[in-house]
């Protein structure tokens, strides 16, 4: 039984692995180009897959607010089905509430002076505390009180709406629209449409709605605790109050497993995994191979057949991170490249990414490595005289 | 009395099982001293092979001992028996088997590594042990820029670069011609081979049997013949 005793890990082993590694130039290439693509695709499926699950909840990361009272049957921040007003009242009067706000948050069609017509998202702040306000890059937040006010948000589809500034005018269901600001937020939506906040009175004055005209309650828990009693106390209502992180993650959920969009992206991630690790494999392999009788060598001579599996362990690892590295690395460079000229472009590498590659570029590295390791242990020095 | 470099006594090896089982090695017993070239000799299949990794290390016997400067080496651990062969025994191959992205220099070093000296130590001790064998200027060099000649002499460098007492020789000119095998032998004879060290040399080939001390014959995995001396045949 093969028993590892760190005492065989000398830097001239490691070295002498990585020379023997590193100087059969052909398959060191071979192996770092399989690694590195199979990482860059990973982590360009992944960061894709991030990005999109980013955006998808713009509204909640940029409305910021802790706790988000909805119907049950809501999925995503875009589809809000609306919420009667004795809701907002009834969360008024839950102990731990320090405050709740109505939001509105809709979509509609804006007619541009040009007379086209572009899809926009709105969204409509209480009137009286404007929680979850942007932050202006033009304009004055006052303003958005005065006649037909929008602020407009600078974002990647700015320029759809023909790169409005303040005092352009455009309608909206035939009622006048005014940009009294430029504003700037955390994240674009999804879907590729501009954005314009106004108070919830005028959205819901402008905007044709159905009966109830809350998109979502908003509330200010007074301590994080309270959070859960609140949760409880609207659930006891028939509704649903979500913290927002609980909202990111159901939504993230619904276009995971709902849309099929997880699906695609997990085949394409395992697609790159298997990829990495036929060409890693397969390669590192044929080094073991053609080295074999030379190990076989090693071992005759006296080398402990832990001493040769700390080298190839060596070997695969060094292979792997550098894989892993160069990987990381394009990507982010063609995702910085991509975003300069496809400002709508929502790749985004998370931790959660550079972690899931960096497991199965581990699974490679092990797999590999493995094979080897087996080749290794199986050859006599025997074998060797005997030719 | 001096102790024996190498002692066999009574070794027996079979290959296989049931039908197939084949008697490589019989009740084979002979002694090698210090300061001796011994050659083993005899056909293809006869056997040479197999007692040589017996006595050096690799194979285990199915029965009989092998004792080194005294020590029985098949009671030795596994650990402990490729200690030995690191420490005690020195291989040249037949095929030589340098690795073919080393350099020269790094290729005799490499028992040097597995004995935990420093990288560029050993490098050192490369070097000084391709001086012995005259290609020190060829250190730099991969062993495809060898001729076969050299790559054996950089084998040889790296079986003795650790000065160990016994020295394995399989096959050392099968791959050369009449004239580089001769002036092979001849140098290990008289640069090589010393008091302290006893050479193990497995051939078929007569052209070198004049440099020998000792040659054992086998056939069919036995002794058929031991000849002593300077004129062994």
């Amino acid at each position: 039984m093969l028993r590892l005793n760190l005492e065989s890990l000398t830097p001239g082993i490691l070295k002498l692995g990585y020379k023997l590694l590193v100087n059969d130039r052909a398959k060191f290439i071979a192996l770092i180009v399989g690694i590195t693509f199979a990482v860059f695709l990973m982590i360009e499926m992944t960061s894709l897959f991030s990005g999109a699950m980013y955006r998808a909840s713009a509204t909640v990361i940029n409305i910021g607010a802790k706790v988000w009272v909805m119907d049950p049957a809501v999925r995503t921040v875009a589809n809000a089905i609306p919420l009667p007003d004795f809701v907002l009242d009834e969360v008024r009067s839950i102990p731990g509430v320090k405050y709740a706000v109505p939001l509105y948050s809709g979509g509609t069609l804006v007619k541009m002076r040009d007379g086209t017509y572009q899809s926009v998202n709105i969204v409509g702040l209480d009137d009286s505390s404007l929680f979850g306000r942007p932050a202006l890059l033009e304009g004055n937040i006052s303003d958005i009180f005065a006649e037909n006010g929008f602020f407009v948000v600078k974002d990647a589809e700015f320029s759809k709406l023909e790169n409005p500034t303040i005092g352009t005018e455009f309608e909206v269901n035939d009622h006048r629209g005014k940009v009294v600001g430029i504003a700037q937020v955390a994240t674009s939506g999804l879907f590729g449409v501009p954005t314009l906040y106004t108070t919830y009175n005028r959205a819901i004055e402008y905007i044709p709605t159905a009966r109830f005209t809350i998109s979502y309650v908003l509330v200010e828990p007074k301590t994080a605790e309270d959070v859960a009693t609140i949760e409880r106390q609207v659930a006891a209502m028939g509704y649903l109050a979500l913290s927002k992180d609980q909202f990111m993650q159901r939504i993230s959920n619904f276009y995971t497993y709902q849309t099929g969009f997880g699906i695609n992206i997990l085949l394409m991630t395992a697609i790159s995994f298997i990829v990495g690790l036929s060409i890693s494999g397969q390669t590192y392999y044929t080094f073991i191979l053609e080295n074999i009788e030379k190990f076989g060598a090693l071992k005759a001579i006296g080398a402990k057949n832990r001493e040769l599996v700390y080298m190839i362990m060596f070997q695969a690892a060094f292979t792997a991170l550098t894989g892993l590295g160069l990987g990381i690395g394009l990507c982010a460079v063609l995702i910085w490249l991509a975003k300069l000229y496809l400002p709508t472009y929502g790749a985004m590498i998370t931790y959660w990414d550079l972690g899931l590659a960096f497991v199965m570029v581990v699974i490679i590295a092990a797999a590999s490595g493995y094979a080897g390791i087996r080749k290794v242990l199986m050859i006599e020095p025997f074998d060797i005289f005997r030719g | 009395m001096a102790v024996a470099a190498i002692q066999a006594q009574g070794l027996n090896k079979w290959f296989g099982e049931g039908e197939a089982k084949t008697h490589a090695v019989k009740d084979f017993s002979f002694e090698a001293n210090f300061g001796e070239l011994l050659y083993i000799v005899g056909p293809s299949g006869s056997g040479k092979t197999t007692l040589l990794s017996m006595i050096s290390g690799i194979l285990r016997p199915s029965s009989g001992t092998v004792t080194v400067e005294g020590t029985d080496i098949w009671k030795l651990s596994n650990d402990a028996l490729a200690e030995f062969r690191l420490n005690k025994v020195g291989f040249v191959f037949q095929d030589y088997h340098l690795f073919p992205r080393l350099t020269t220099a790094e290729n005799v070093a490499i028992p040097q590594i597995l004995r935990k000296r420093e990288w560029n130590a050993a490098i050192q001790d490369g070097l000084q042990n391709l001086e012995i064998v005259g290609l020190k200027n060829r250190a730099d060099l991969l062993p495809v820029k060898l001729s076969g000649g050299e790559q054996q002499r950089v084998a040889i460098a790296r079986a003795i670069v650790g000065r160990p007492d016994i020295l394995i020789l399989d096959e050392p000119t099968a791959s050369l011609d009449g004239d580089t095998g001769q002036a092979i032998v001849k140098f290990v004879k008289a640069n090589i081979l010393n008091e302290q060290r006893c050479i193990v040399i497995v051939t078929h080939d007569a052209r070198i049997s004049a440099f020998a001390n000792c040659i054992i014959t086998m056939e069919d995995g036995r002794l058929v013949g031991i000849a002593q001396g300077e004129n062994a045949l």
